[in-house]
């Protein structure tokens, strides 16, 4: 409100909210928020890409409906405020896949309800939306959904493909390679080998992006 | 107005939580019909899937919609549904054994002489009639369920449909697959009139040759035995109706 020209929709500033988290602000890999689930939904490709959908959804939403109630809540009880936004489109999103992709909802199980739990979530709540107007939280919180997605679908395309060898479920590594003495890797689609995952992609972000590293 | 103050705080909070209520109430009650529907469909074709009688592609190319085609091949292929008692006794009708499907967890939790659970009939186009049993069980996070298809004789498993809440996606959710469901087709469920139903064995092709056995999936042991407990245990449950139509 203080802005005395209105600003552009997608100015730069806007812009770089929207595009800084997929790379030098990532969510996962750099400010290390929603490992759980990035272990968790990443064994196969499809059910990872529907995981970053709904906490996209979930995680613009709960900016923009913060950001518009920010200069009423009581600051004792904010997290609790936020906790309740967030529960209530999470329940939201949970019931609307189970009306109309209810084949969906099954695969993502008990994973929609644990977005509620997702870091990223209250993380950007107590960042960003607290102190934003309602237009810039909500690219925030898509700009971190799609950061948060990217992860998990790199994760989830190597997991299946050298865990299964599969992609979207269709086979894809040739049965004459299983022949030769190939065999799927299974340690890939337990969780250990997720995390150890992450940790490789944290280490190849950080070698080509060298501002990332700490002194 | 003080936002810092007590009373604000208690009626933000009050509020606040009304509102929400009120929205997911509202929601829930709007969405129930629409879910129960793809809960009933989601049934029906798993019914029908395990004697082969449900086409996934079919089903959602059909242009009066997924339900409404699941529906019609239901009413066409299933012929008589009801529920059996412990002593193999038929104790309801279609509309029940339809019901206590939604709630099998308490069908089976029932002690096992006042169980009642139900079975489906079905005849394809060629006239051949398969009697599906619905069972219910536990995996490694959370309850594994399906459906027994046997053929005529009663011993024959002529398919099988196994579905999970939350197993372990590409380890124990395997289950699901064409591959492992597929082992099941042909097996025998008594050995000379003895019921013995179908086990798991360790390692592929450990199972080979052996008409009560199908291959456990690597990395999902405990699902497997799961699965394998459940086809045993629930399928004596209704060894008392099979024994009584086999002698008819």
């Amino acid at each position: 409100m203080s802005n005395k020209e209105k600003e552009p929709f997608f100015s730069a500033k806007n812009m770089k909210l929207l595009t800084s988290p997929f790379g030098a602000n990532n969510p996962v890999t750099v400010q290390i928020l929603g490992i759980c689930s990035a272990l968790a939904v990443t064994a196969k490709l499809k059910p990872a890409l529907v995981m970053s959908l709904s906490v996209m959804v979930v995680c613009a939403f709960a900016n923009l409906i913060l950001s518009l109630m920010r200069n009423t809540i009581p600051s004792r009880i904010r997290i609790i405020v936020q906790l309740v936004v967030v529960a209530a489109l999470v329940i939201l999103v949970d019931q609307f896949l189970k009306a109309f992709v209810y084949d969906v909802s099954k695969q993502l199980s008990v994973f929609v309800g644990l977005i509620i739990t997702n870091c990223i979530i209250m993380g950007r709540l107590e960042a960003f939306a607290l102190n934003n107007k309602p237009w810039p939280s909500f690219l925030d919180g898509i700009g971190n959904g799609i950061g948060y997605g990217i992860i998990l679908v790199v994760l989830g395309f190597f997991r299946e493909l050298l865990g299964a060898g599969t992609i979207w479920g269709y086979k894809v590594i040739p049965e004459a390679v299983y022949d030769f003495g190939y065999e799927n890797n299974g340690l890939m689609l337990l969780p250990p080998m997720a995390l150890i995952s992450v940790g490789i992609i944290i280490w190849i972000h950080r070698s080509r992006d060298k501002s990332l590293i700490e002194k | 107005m003080n936002k810092q103050s007590n009373t604000y705080t208690i009626f933000y909070a009050i509020i606040m939580v009304v509102i929400v209520a009120a929205v997911l109430a509202v929601v829930a009650a709007w969405l129930k019909p629409i879910q129960q529907v793809n809960i009933d469909t989601e049934k029906k074709s798993a019914i029908l899937g395990s004697v082969s009688l449900y086409n996934a592609e079919e089903a959602s190319n059909d242009p009066a919609g997924k339900d409404a085609y699941v529906d019609k091949a239901y009413k066409e292929f299933i012929v008589d549904a009801f529920l059996v008692n412990s002593k193999g006794e038929r104790v309801g009708d279609a509309t029940a054994a339809f019901t206590v499907l939604g709630e099998l967890k308490v069908a089976y939790a029932a002690e096992a002489s006042k169980r009642e659970l139900p079975v489906f009939i079905s005849k394809d186009k060629a006239g051949k009639v398969n009697y599906i049993f619905p069972v219910y069980g536990k995996g490694l996070w959370g309850p594994v369920w399906g459906y027994i298809a046997l053929g005529g004789d009663l011993n024959t498993i002529s398919g099988v449909v196994l579905d999970h809440k939350g197993e372990t996606p590409g380890l124990g959710a395997e289950i699901t697959a064409p591959e492992f469901e597929g082992q099941y087709i042909g097996k025998k469920i008594f050995n000379n009139e003895e019921f013995v139903g179908v086990v798991v064995t360790k390692g592929a092709g450990s199972s080979e040759g052996n008409d009560h056995a199908v291959d456990a999936i690597t990395g999902g042991t405990i699902t497997c035995r799961g699965v394998q407990n459940m086809v045993v245990g629930c399928m004596s449950d209704y060894v008392p109706f099979i024994k009584k139509t086999q002698l008819k």
